[in-house]
């Protein structure tokens, strides 16, 4: 603990301002998917890097904490690392790439591909919790839309995508009802990752900094992607398969090579794609062949 | 025609005693009681500021009346007392028994969605979750208010006013409501356009047997469609009845003051 930066409380926020934010993530576990309203404190970074993250990792985190921060599924962005360093900083915690070591996972833009485990929490930062907004200015109106279910507007903006597109082309931030009952934003997650959210045996927590908002899924909720029945949910394919781990069923991002045009595909999830390929590294050093990925058959 | 049935007195949809609502001092509508019956048209005419608007936002849940009773006999959960329903309950009835109809289409369109979204929306919202059954609904609808089938993926921006107007009656009128309220729906259109929307509206109202309550201004609309009057003069219904009987033999000197500046026009 010596090495935590001096005259900052630990995890940087007041003890008083962490009660009142845990105090809000009790209520927002106990009612899924319900945006509660909080007392957000300001923050040493501008809003979009991810303050309501920070203040609902700050609340959580312990100094046992094994923290991992991800950006776009990457360890090694700006965003990502100053916020590791941060919390490595202001709290002392171990900090780590491996998503199977980590037991706090704050993230923006991804969940990792590979599944997460009881005990683990994920944060999501959250720039917009309000998945009624697009067509509702107005917040009093929200929360009654919200209280009353009044929910056919989430339909009428998949409805609007059918027809100008064939198809249901909202691929981020694709709406979901939590446990029956909630519709949520999930933040600016691919839809691919949508089905990592329904019955994730790890706390799910969400942090809106701008808009002072915290909401929850717990462990093992259920959540559903909305739909049509004759436009089922769908989550993006790919042809191609990842060019560096050979991966087919992970989330994969395109990237230029060269200024001739040149690309290629690649894991989005940086530890995913470096685990896979340390494995089959060391399958082919013993000569033995292991099927490349151990927990699909858990 | 069943004898019986024809002479059985219905129950009132809507009854109305007493109702008034003040703006702090300034009174907006007082001591307005009536009632209206299934298949009924009540038109409610007045000079500008005469308490139409006020009276039919306090028929409509609106506005938070402090005095009088409303009852409304709802299909789901039979005679309910407005003041005390609660507003869950009551934005229920408005997205399943009732339409609004506003003067100005923005306030009553999504200016923002296709006009297939703006007639889809309240299917959606009561549950309906089959795409093509909605644009089926959707496209029966344009039909009925005689929009043309290839404007369903257009924006209410890109309509002109007098199919703005027909757009929202379709978006109101799609999951079968029994009772309309609608303010000055021909308001600021055109005459010929006013024509064939009231044409419209006559039809549509003899179609489904629905109960309207119309605000209007305009007698010679009041005449066309509604069954029955009530002429408002400062926050106070002056004369009703009949609208034939009231239009064509006015009582109140203000009524007939009305009736004879109608004719000068
Ligand atoms: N929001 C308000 N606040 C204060 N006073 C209001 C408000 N709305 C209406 N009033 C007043 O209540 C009275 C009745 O108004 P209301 O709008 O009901 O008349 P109206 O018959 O609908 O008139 P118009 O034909 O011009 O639409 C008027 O004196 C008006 O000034
Ligand atoms: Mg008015």
């Amino acid at each position: 603990m010596s090495d935590i930066l001096g005259g900052y409380n630990f995890a940087y926020l007041d003890e008083q301002t962490k009660r009142m934010i845990r105090r809000a993530i009790l209520k927002a576990v106990a009612v899924p998917g319900y945006q509660v309203p909080f007392a957000g404190r300001e923050m040493p970074l501008p809003y979009g890097w991810g303050t309501g993250g920070i203040q609902v990792t700050a609340s959580v985190i312990s100094a046992d904490d094994v923290l991992k921060v991800i950006d776009q599924g990457a360890d090694d962005t700006t965003n990502a690392v100053s916020i590791r360093r941060f919390f490595a900083k202001t709290a002392g915690v171990r900090t780590t790439t491996k998503t199977a070591e980590a037991t706090l996972i704050q993230t923006r833009h991804r969940i990792p591909e590979r599944r997460l485990t009881e005990g683990q929490i994920i944060v999501y930062q959250v720039p917009n919790p309000e998945p009624l907004r697009w067509m509702e200015p107005r917040e009093s109106e929200t929360r009654k839309m919200h209280a009353l279910l009044e929910y056919g507007a989430m339909h009428v903006k998949l409805y609007e995508d059918i027809v100008h597109f064939g198809r249901i082309a909202t691929s981020y931030d694709y709406p979901v009802r939590v446990n029956g009952r909630y519709i949520m934003a999930p933040s600016p997650i691919p839809k691919f990752d949508n089905p990592k959210m329904d019955g994730m045996p790890a706390l799910q927590l969400f942090g809106a900094g701008r808009e002072k908002r915290i909401y929850a899924v717990p462990p093992y909720t259920r959540v559903e992607s909305l739909d049509f029945e004759d436009y089922p949910f769908e989550v993006q394919r790919w042809d191609q398969s990842c060019a560096l781990c050979g991966a087919t069923d992970s989330y994969l991002d395109e990237v230029i090579t060269d200024d001739r045009g040149g690309r290629m595909f690649v894991c989005s999830d940086t530890d995913h794609c470096s685990e896979r390929r340390a494995a089959s590294d060391e399958a082919e050093g013993d000569g033995i062949r292991r099927p490349v990925e151990e927990e699909a058959a858990e | 025609m069943n004898a019986a049935l024809a002479i059985a007195p219905a129950s009132p949809l809507l009854e109305v005693r007493g109702v008034g609502h003040f703006y702090g001092n300034r009174l907006g509508c007082q001591e307005v009681s009536f009632d209206l019956y299934p298949g009924e048209v009540l038109g409610i005419v007045g000079e500008s500021g005469s308490g139409k608007t006020t009276l039919l936002s306090c028929l409509a849940g609106r506005l938070d009346f402090a005095e009088g009773r409303i009852r409304y006999d709802s299909r789901s959960d039979g005679l309910v007392d407005l003041a005390t329903l609660s507003e869950a309950k009551r934005r229920v009835l408005m997205r399943t028994e009732w339409g609004i109809v506003h003067q100005n289409p923005r306030d009553g369109l999504r200016m923002g969605v296709s006009a297939g979204a703006n007639i889809g929306e309240r299917l959606m919202a009561v549950g309906q979750r089959h795409f093509g059954k909605i644009r089926a609904a959707a496209g029966d609808w344009l039909a009925q208010v005689e929009i043309a089938a290839d404007r369903m993926d257009d924006l209410p921006m890109s309509f002109s006013g007098g199919m703005q107007q027909r757009l929202q009656i379709a978006r109101n009128l799609v999951t079968g409501p029994r009772l309309v309220f609608m303010d000055e729906p021909t308001g600021g259109l055109d005459v010929s356009v006013q024509a064939r929307l009231l044409d419209l509206l006559r039809r549509l109202v003899a179609d489904m047997s629905l109960s309207v309550i119309l605000v209007t201004h305009d007698l010679a609309v009041a005449r066309l469609l509604a069954h029955r009057l009530m002429v408002m003069k400062g926050g106070h219904v002056v004369e009703s009845g009949l609208t034939d009987q009231v239009l064509d033999d006015p009582h109140h000197p203000y009524t007939q003051l009305l009736v004879s500046s109608m004719l000068q026009v």
